[in-house]
């Protein structure tokens, strides 16, 4: 009995080992925060435009592939993420519908008035409704979904140049074509 | 020609470390004197090797080599030249030699200083040194070369990252790893005492300073890693229990308890295979580290980049040098001799509480840190551990120990007194609640735990001293006699008082941390923004080019109650080459509180966004660290190594031409 105790230590390391071994399967990434709404359809929403305009809904999205953005006036991160999102509307031609979450209306248009308006429509989500039924962490977060309506992506925080050149902009291309 | 020459001398240490890993322990199996004393020269021959691979690959760093790899993607001509040489060890394949590297100077250390060792032990630990350093060189030949060249050199380099060009982490890698490697001592210590079946006081005395060396130097690496982290990241924050930080925090816990139990081993002959266990312990801690930070199985801001090659190749070391450790253990520790007998309350009962403490502290920093890897693994959600849980859990275990700190010394060996303790303890109970009172008044609404924990801090130095006064019978016995006693005391009696007091010094920082005051806000120029009586003005900002970055200096003057007091000059720095931006914050430090600004993004508006932070007795953390470190050099001074080393002088100016 004695002399068993004596064997805990290294039964104990080999434990640890074996989930070291785990760890280092190829294709792990630690950094990811997977999304339960990878793969699925849209959640339904209908949110009147920060603009004139129609509604921004689902519905609306229908049959395209689209980057959805999620920003409030009142998020520092939005703001460095901001002139990455100029630059995907300007040079790179994409439409970004934005929504603004968890935010007042004045101040969202105050924002964009004085900084550049990124997106091509906009839809408020006052109360965050939306947001809850995409999952959102926090501001800001960006979603691609395809034509069929479903989410294929979600970037959590700001985007920056090198996620835009290495996952968003390929990812846009191959949904395209197909 | 000289980076191919560094190349092939760590090849040739490859070679030498397989020759001094295998010939002297088949010498000491079979009383080979010739074959054991191979190890001694192999050693000092690896050592010249590794340190020419480390001169070349610095060379190369220096003269902005280009044709090499490694040089391209970690440095750049406008570096100043600290971080030319820094950038050597600032990159995964230079750290690894820097490790190796490290380890031939703690074998050849061996070599040079163990002629009072038997010489079978000598061979041992010498053979086991020899073995670990074959495992790295091949991990660095194999997967992580520094020495591979290109054949299209590029006009520059990528440069060093921009947060590692600082001076307190030009030296915070050296340090952390001199005190990981020297563990490597104690564990070949270990391993070759369990080869041999035979651990005693002797050994004790051996290890002893091996481990309390590697320990100072842990200890200051530690402290500056974490002092750093205060003044660059520019959040205040001085402890992020972020994995890496971890890393190599638990083998300072479990090598704090290997420093404390290897005394009970050498004055009471007892404690022996948990002795073992500690030092194997530390040092796989050390390797699991090195492990951690190269693999990619945790999300950490420290990791370098991650390969699974690597990452397997670390973990097949692992499993040969921990689990064969281990092993070796499980089979021979039963076996070991155990001596004296004590009663619970004793002074080794109180260093085996402590080692209980502080073990289970590093248990729970362990599973807090693997526990998302250990989720994941068995396809759980991924989640992160984060300070709440660290505070919940390494806290309370730490007020135990601050306890026993304070109390321990006060017990005699084998039987001690515990109402006797307590009652020589009752002025340190005075002050830690006078202490506590004078905080609660000052902070009357603020947080009850951190005025409890300024208590115990007071509490735990009081302790020390009272040790020292009644060793020296401080006015018991005239002041003269106390001072030939003072004078006389060993000097390891010393450095517990200091390294006590050092941890108290610590945990009073640590525990008014929670005073401090924050303010962040956007301020235009020419605004205020005030914090705990200061009033900071922005003054202008201005753009100041740098060697290799484009500075946005700040002018904030700082008043109070209408007086001028301070100008200062927090940076935002861009580097070119990286496009990366860096904060240098404005501190102002005292021993009572520091006033701490960093300048953030501006708004493009005129206004910038100023971070002031009112920190009291924030430095104490450090502070205590380094009289911690302190405590340990001069217990390392201590006359009974020294009789030692008179020994070792004879013998070595012997000419050894047998060898």
């Amino acid at each position: 009995m004695r002399k068993t105790l004596y064997l805990l230590p290294v039964l104990l390391f080999l434990v640890v080992a074996g989930y070291f071994a785990v760890g280092l399967k190829p294709g792990r990434d630690p950094h990811e925060i997977p999304s339960a709404m990878i793969d699925k359809a849209l959640p339904e929403f209908d949110l009147p435009a920060l603009n004139d305009g129609p509604n921004v809904s689902n519905a609306s999205l229908k049959g395209q592939v689209t980057v959805i953005n999620f920003f409030a006036s009142w998020c520092v991160p939005c703001k460095i993420e901001h002139p990455v999102l100029m630059r995907l509307a300007t040079k790179d031609k994409i439409a970004i519908i934005g929504i603004a979450y968890k935010d007042a209306v004045e101040d969202s248009r105050r924002e964009l008035v004085k900084g550049g308006d990124p997106y091509a429509r906009i839809g408020v989500d006052r109360k965050g409704a939306a947001g809850f039924d995409f999952g959102v962490y926090g501001v800001p977060e960006t979603y691609v979904v395809d034509k069929s309506g479903h989410i294929r992506k979600r970037f959590v925080g700001p985007l920056n140049a090198g996620s835009v050149e290495k996952e968003l902009l390929p990812l846009l291309r191959e949904l395209n074509r197909s | 020609m000289i980076i191919e020459l560094g190349h092939f001398a760590l090849i040739l240490a490859l070679a030498v470390a397989l020759v001094q890993s295998v010939v002297p322990v088949m010498g000491a199996a079979r009383h080979d004197h010739a074959w054991m004393a191979v190890a001694r020269p192999a050693a000092l021959t690896q050592f010249l090797l590794v340190g020419m691979a480390m001169a070349a690959l610095t060379y190369a760093y220096i003269t902005s080599d280009f044709t090499v790899i490694n040089v391209i993607e970690n440095s750049h001509t406008d570096k100043p030249l600290l971080y030319k040489v820094s950038g050597v060890w600032g990159n995964h394949e230079g750290s690894m030699l820097l490790w190796v590297f490290i380890l031939a100077v703690c074998s050849a250390a061996v070599a040079l200083f163990s002629s009072n060792l038997p010489a079978a032990l000598r061979a041992r630990v010498l053979a086991v040194q020899g073995m670990i350093s074959a495992g790295f060189l091949m991990f660095i030949l194999f997967t992580s070369n520094p020495f591979v060249r290109t054949m299209n050199p590029p006009m520059n380099g990528h440069g060093l990252n921009p947060v590692l060009q600082d001076p307190g982490l030009a030296f915070h890698p050296p340090f952390l790893y001199l005190g990981y490697v020297g563990f490597s001592v104690s564990f070949a210590f270990a391993v070759a005492a369990l080869i041999e079946g035979r651990v005693d006081a002797a050994w004790a005395r051996w290890v002893r300073p091996w481990a309390l060396a590697s320990w100072c130097a842990l200890t200051v690496g530690i402290a500056l890693g974490s002092w750093w982290a205060y003044y660059t990241l520019g959040w205040g924050g001085w402890w992020f229990w972020d994995p890496v930080e971890n890393a190599s925090f638990m083998p300072w816990l479990v090598g704090t308890a290997l420093i404390h139990s290897a005394i009970v081993v050498e004055k009471r002959d007892t404690l022996k295979s948990w002795t073992i266990l500690l030092a194997i312990i530390t040092f796989s801690l050390s390797l699991v580290g090195t492990f951690l930070v190269r693999s990619g199985v945790l999300t950490s801001v420290h990791a370098f980049a991650v390969d699974p090659a690597r990452g397997t190749f670390i973990l097949l070391l692992l499993l040969v040098a921990i689990g064969g450790s281990l092993t070796l253990y499980a089979v021979r520790a039963p076996a070991l001799q155990s001596g004296g007998i004590f009663a619970p309350i004793s002074r080794e009962g109180a260093l085996v509480l402590n080692n209980i403490l502080l073990t289970s502290a590093a248990a729970t920093v362990f599973l807090g840190t693997l526990y998302p890897l250990f989720l994941d693994a068995i396809g759980g959600p991924k989640i992160s551990v984060g300070p709440p849980y660290f505070d919940k859990t390494f806290g309370p275990i730490m007020v135990p120990v601050l306890i026993a700190v304070a109390g321990g010394p006060m017990l005699a060996w084998k039987r001690g007194d515990l109402l006797g303790a307590v009652q020589r303890l009752w002025a340190a109970f005075a002050v830690g609640l006078l202490v506590a009172l004078g905080c609660l008044y000052a902070t009357y609404g603020g947080p009850v735990l951190a005025v409890l924990g300024l208590g115990l801090a007071a509490f735990t130095a009081m302790g020390a001293i009272i040790e020292w006064t009644d060793r020296v019978k401080l006015f018991r016995i005239p002041l003269a006699e106390s001072w030939r006693r003072a004078v006389n005391l060993p000097r390891s009696a010393y450095g517990m008082t200091f390294a006590h007091l050092g941890l108290a010094i610590s945990a009073a920082g640590i525990a008014a941390a929670a005073f401090s005051v924050e303010r962040i806000e956007i301020v235009k120029l020419g605004a205020t923004l005030d914090i705990s009586g200061y009033s900071m003005r922005l003054a202008k900002v201005d753009q100041i080019p740098g060697p290799n970055f484009l500075a946005e200096d700040a002018t904030v003057d700082v008043t109070r109650n209408g007086t001028p007091i301070w100008t200062a000059h927090p940076q935002r720095r861009f580097f070119t080459v990286q496009q990366q931006t860096t904060s240098l914050t404005a501190i102002r430090s005292s021993l009572f509180a520091d006033l701490y600004i960093a300048v953030g993004e501006s708004d493009g508006h005129g206004g910038w966004t100023l971070r002031a932070y009112y920190k009291p007795l924030i430095s104490w953390i450090w502070l205590g660290a380094l009289v911690m470190a302190g405590g340990g050099i001069v217990s390392l001074s201590d006359r009974r190594w020294r009789i030692g080393a008179a020994a070792r002088q004879r013998s070595t100016a012997l000419p050894q031409v047998a060898e």
